[in-house]
């Protein structure tokens, strides 16, 4: 890192020799990258400038919201974790009082991506700065409508992924090579002949991730609600995270 | 790689006065007009400096010292230009909580000359993006998206030609397709138009119609892809006229230009400096009386 940093001033020098009739008239590019770090002085009036801005967002983003009782990190789960479990699981608590009061239905499943959770969360104090650093991104929750048939090919996704995206509503279990064994939404095997209402994030839906069976669903509903606000309202409601592994996606 | 370095700088100091000596007397390897370019992309809403514990880029960034640099570099040189490649948005919750504002009023008091516009401009919707705009004293120079049917219409240029100590330097800008990375219900009726094509028109009227000296590229399109996805690369050398693409979008840290090959066998430099606001990059060219700056037997040192 070090050695990267200083070689940052490395220059790039072209010499070009323009000829023109008789005259030789020669023109030069220099090119070169100046690494921005502490032997730069802040300019006074900009940090003065930028004072005010910081103060509100610090005092916003570090009150305490919740108590975290250990720490959680992504990598800590073979198909579930801690921390994939309360994102999942946030996500069907805050939406479906929404979702169902818009239309009438209930989320049956929630499925996230592994790489969506942007950070982990320290043992202690959870502030909205948490909420931000685990989910940096706009994204907003949407709900599909989707056949039996697709979730089939989401559980077919799940078994190439072999990673631990997070759900919530399904309980899967796979054999030690990735096949999928059991998969009941709400207690019952993937009706071919149903249709599901999962939520998600509206990038997951549009095809991120390669999370193609959610493209195109019967019905789409947005329900103008951030992830991150999302997790914001949870971490408002509760005192303490539960912060669990289970067997919700396991192998065995 | 020290040795070789000197073997180049000697065979090169050689060749001016051999060259020199062939012609005439008059002969001054001294030039007439020293433009800088300065630039960033990428920066992301990073306004403050990375903290001392920072994993990954420990006490690095930070736009107070990034004023520092520009204000010395302009006092040595008053004939520099400062550009940003885009994705000026998102990436700490200044974005989130102040929708903009600040880095737009922070650039206007860096005195930046001008932008254009990167996917991650849209995260508050072209409505968020318009929104900001009363707070940027820059030009927003965006050659490939046609705007008409939205609220930016009329609100950023195709080009722009800035003159410093008489030399013309023309800026263009192009944009990433927007459709797959951006939600459409963010870019609204934004229609992206073909990079390439727009690339070739708008520095063919800057080189020829407009007789600028420099054409730069304000580009989003990304350093360089494994598929035929357009990049900087593909469009320095599928294009004429451009003399330097400055880039953003793919967060590449090159620590030097790249030199490619354009479509008339001329060369073309491509940088980037990474994200965040890390580094600066600087691109100084010297050109002689005519203020010519490129000519056939290009010899490049590194």
């Amino acid at each position: 890192m070090k050695i990267f940093r200083l070689s940052s001033c490395i220059l790039l020098a072209i010499i070009v020799l323009s000829c023109k009739g008789n005259s030789v008239e020669p023109a030069k590019i220099k090119g070169q990258r100046i690494a921005i770090d502490e032997k730069i002085e802040a300019d006074a009036e900009i940090e003065k400038f930028i004072t005010p801005f910081k103060e509100h967002l610090n005092k916003t983003l570090d009150s305490t919201l919740a108590y975290n009782p250990r720490p959680m990190v992504k990598s800590d789960g073979d198909l579930n974790t801690a921390i994939g479990n309360l994102m999942a699981d946030v996500v069907m608590e805050q939406t479906n009082p929404v979702f169902k009061s818009r239309t009438g239905n209930e989320i049956d499943m929630v499925l996230l991506n592994h790489g969506g959770i942007r950070s982990g969360l320290n043992k202690g104090n959870i502030s909205t700065r948490s909420a931000y650093a685990l989910m940096p991104f706009e994204n907003e929750i949407v709900v599909v409508e989707i056949s039996g048939v697709k979730i089939k090919e989401m559980l077919t996704y799940l078994e190439r992924a072999k990673t631990a995206h997070p759900v919530s509503g399904v309980k899967i279990t796979m054999n030690q090579n990735y096949k999928v064994t059991s998969a009941k939404i709400n207690g019952r095997k993937i009706d071919e002949d149903k249709t599901y209402f999962v939520a998600t994030s509206d990038y997951l839906q549009q095809g991120g991730d390669n999370m193609v069976f959610f493209k195109d669903p019967i019905s789409l509903n947005k329900v103008d609600y951030k992830l991150r606000n999302a997790i914001i309202d949870y971490f408002k409601k509760v005192d303490t995270l539960k912060v669990d592994k289970d067997n919700r996606f396991i192998r065995k | 790689m020290k040795r070789r370095n000197f073997i180049q700088q000697t065979s090169a100091a050689t060749a001016f006065i051999g060259i020199g000596g062939l012609s005439s007397l008059s002969f001054k390897p001294n030039y007439k007009k020293h433009i800088t370019i300065l630039h960033t992309n990428d920066v992301h809403s990073h306004i403050e400096a990375f903290g001392p514990d920072d994993s990954r880029n420990p006490n690095m960034g930070g736009v107070a010292r990034r004023a520092t640099l520009i204000e010395q570099i302009k006092n040595e040189n008053p004939n520099t230009l400062l550009l940003d490649a885009g994705d000026i948005f998102q990436g700490t919750p200044y974005f989130n909580f102040y929708g903009g504002e600040l880095e737009f009023k922070l650039m206007s008091k860096m005195k930046y000359d001008a932008a254009t516009i990167g996917n991650h401009d849209f995260d508050n919707g072209i409505d968020g993006l318009y929104a900001q705009l009363p707070h940027a004293q820059f030009d927003f120079i965006s050659s490939n998206y046609d705007f008409s049917n939205t609220v930016m219409d009329g609100h950023t240029q195709d080009h722009k030609i800035f003159t410093k100590d008489g030399v013309k330097i023309g800026v263009f800008g192009v944009g990433i397709e927007l459709e797959g990375l951006v939600n459409d219900s963010l870019y609204k009726e934004t229609k992206y138009l073909d990079p390439v094509e727009v690339a070739q028109d708008q520095s063919r009227i800057l080189k020829e119609e407009k007789n600028c000296d420099l054409v730069i590229c304000l580009s989003h399109l990304g350093y360089k892809y494994s598929s035929d996805k357009i990049s900087d690369i593909k469009l320095a050398q599928t294009t004429e006229n451009i003399d330097l693409i400055i880039g953003g979008h793919t967060h590449t840290f090159l620590d030097k230009p790249t030199v490619e090959t354009n479509k008339a066998g001329k060369k073309i430099l491509v940088n980037q400096v990474g994200c965040y606001g890390l580094y600066l990059g600087r691109i100084d060219f010297y050109l002689d009386h005519k203020n010519n700056i490129e000519a056939d037997g290009l010899k490049i040192e590194v």
